[in-house]
């Protein structure tokens, strides 16, 4: 009798222990569902849709989706003009916004990493574009460089300047000033980043190049530059994707134009599809910027995994 | 101080203060412009304090355009939204940082993987999608496309992994189910990462404006952002109102930074240093 007994334990234990595993896993997709089911159906399904939807062609008007192949491409890469002119005024946005914001960010957290009265003050001050509503500061922005009456150009017509730049009215200046607008925006984000790098610098390094005989400016280029490069690199790669897809600054201020000088390729994607409707080729074009993107994100991996190896 | 130091430090404070001057210039002259006659906003040299000014700019905004449901809709897209991601991205976060269950890794690198994916390349599908659920021109559709972040889930997650399992084991033999030890234990522990995600958040709803644009078209529907956009277009030579309309859609997220602002940098710097 105790030897069936003992049998019968036996067989429960892992009958048991299985129920109880299951338990464990439906608890846990309780915790996962509420979340994933709403990531599924807004972002994952719509990504790989997108990706299939670039290889058909479907309009806003009817109501047929047919498959094209690579006619979307095909049709972007030669014959549409406004995708290669928002890829260059991109490229354009692009080389000159990020490193005109790295460097005035890392000047700026140079300048309050500083042991002064006030940093805290001058830091929220430096950082606050950034939180500030795009519509409302571009609107300002917008007005003050307003090329008739705007109180920029009073200033520089004061100044003996007789033809002031028409900013955003000039084919000429429109991207300039949505550039200059950008990195005023922009500049205080990357520099709270910096100085979180500036932060972990080790103090003992300066009090060694100082023992040395560097001054300030050897101090700058041989411990502070080195010691926030994976800062730097950071920062770069976060600019440079921020700038690839940005168009909500260029429909604020100029709607890509005048003509299409500040048309970049996000506003491509957006005027493709939703005043187009044009729905598989903006796809396309999105294929483009996905590609982009994609190719900064892995060299951002491969390097930053050679940082952490090297630090 | 030596006399090399003294005269350092003065022309520090005169570069910060010319900075600092250069960025808040352009809020300046936008309250200045709010508080005068339409005559008056560009008149030249500029006047700053206005001698007469025109407190019923801030009274007249709120006729011309329906700026008080803005801020309605805007409310509720930014509040909804914000607690529905907290909830689900703590809970979701939980069971990849402390549960162990099947598929695990690899459904959490499809979240990992749509991180670095922009919104741009998929908000067309996203689009399309949810206009065949009926739910474009509403502000539910807005709120649902916007509250299940991959970035909120890994925010969370990150943060939970730091928690000791001790703990939790301590909890669960003392007979805390699972849901017991989120509450309990997790989210009081996360304060700061929830905080956060809250500021992050609010912030990207309140500022958002291409998402409201796509999807919200019937007036009583815009949010605040869409609002400031139309008294742009349609009263495009009103600069006193405008301004006025645009100091008010400022104000919230002014004081949340004033009283916040530790959490706004703690997220940013942190992600830095990971990075």
């Amino acid at each position: 009798m105790s030897d069936t007994s003992a049998k019968a334990a036996a067989a429960a234990a892992p009958k048991k222990k299985g129920s109880l595993q299951r338990h464990r896993t439906l608890i846990a997709y309780s915790f996962l569902l509420p979340n994933l089911i709403g990531f599924m159906v807004f972002t994952f399904v719509p990504i790989a849709f997108s990706l299939v939807l670039s290889l058909c062609d479907w309009g806003a008007g009817n109501t047929g989706i047919k498959f094209v192949g690579l006619d979307n491409f095909i049709q972007m890469f030669t014959q549409d003009k406004s995708f290669w002119i928002s890829l260059k005024n991109t490229l354009y946005y692009t080389v000159v916004t990020v490193p005109v914001t790295l460097f005035i960010a890392l000047l700026l957290a140079i300048l309050v990493n500083k042991p002064i009265k006030g940093r805290t003050f001058f830091r929220s001050v430096f950082f606050f574009p950034y939180v500030a509503s795009l519509v409302a500061v571009a609107v300002v922005w917008m007005a003050l460089f307003n090329p008739d009456k705007g109180p920029i150009n009073s200033i520089l017509m004061a100044l003996g300047i007789a033809n002031p730049p028409r900013w955003a009215a000039s084919q000429t200046w429109a991207m300039p000033t949505i550039i200059g607008l950008t990195v005023w925006k922009g500049m205080g984000y990357y520099m709270i980043v910096y100085l979180a790098g500036l932060q972990g610098v080790n103090p003992e390094l300066y009090e060694a190049a100082a023992l040395d005989g560097a001054n300030k400016w050897q101090q700058f280029l041989h411990v502070t530059w080195p010691c926030i490069t994976p800062t730097t690199f950071f920062n770069l790669m976060m600019l440079i994707v921020a700038t690839f897809k940005s168009y909500d600054i260029m429909y604020i201020t100029t709607q890509g134009g005048p003509g299409e000088a500040t048309k970049v390729l996000a506003y491509h994607i957006y005027n493709s599809a939703f005043v187009s409707g044009k729905f598989g080729y903006a796809s396309a074009v999105a294929m483009v910027l996905f590609v982009i993107v994609a190719c900064v994100t892995l060299i951002q991996f491969r390097v930053e995994k050679r940082f952490t190896d090297y630090l | 101080m030596t006399k090399k130091q003294i005269i350092g430090k003065i022309i520090l404070y005169i570069v910060l203060i010319l900075l600092a001057i250069g960025m808040l210039v352009p809020f300046a002259w936008m309250i200045s412009a709010s508080l005068k006659a339409e005559k008056d906003v560009f008149a030249f040299p500029i006047q700053w304090i206005p001698t007469n000014p025109k407190w019923s700019n801030y009274v007249k905004i709120w006729k011309k355009v329906p700026l008080l449901i803005g801020f309605r809709n805007t409310i509720v897209i930014t509040v909804v939204a914000t607690a529905l991601q907290v909830i689900t991205s703590s809970f979701a976060a939980y069971a990849f940082a402390k549960l162990t269950f099947k598929g695990r890794d690899t459904i959490f690198l499809c979240y990992v993987m749509t991180i670095a994916i922009p919104w741009q390349v998929y908000m067309v599908p996203q689009f399309i999608m949810i206009k065949n659920m009926g739910l474009t021109d509403s502000l539910v559709g807005l709120i649902l496309m916007q509250s299940f972040t991959a970035t909120g889930v890994f925010l969370m997650r990150q943060f939970y992994i730091g928690i000791p399992n001790e703990l939790l084991e301590a909890a669960r033999i003392d007979g805390l189910s699972e849901y017991g030890i989120w509450a309990k234990i997790m989210l009081p522990l996360s304060k700061a990462a929830v905080a956060t995600l809250i500021i992050q958040g609010f912030v990207f709803e309140w500022n958002d404006f291409m998402g409201p644009l796509i999807y919200l078209s019937s007036s009583n529907k815009k949010t605040v952002q869409l609002m400031l956009r139309m008294f742009n277009t349609q009263y495009s030579s009103n600069y006193a109102l405008i301004m006025a309309a645009a100091t008010v859609s400022l104000i919230p997220v002014f004081v949340l930074f004033i009283f916040l602002q530790r959490y706004f940098v703690q997220g940013i710097a942190a992600a830095g240093i990971k990075g």
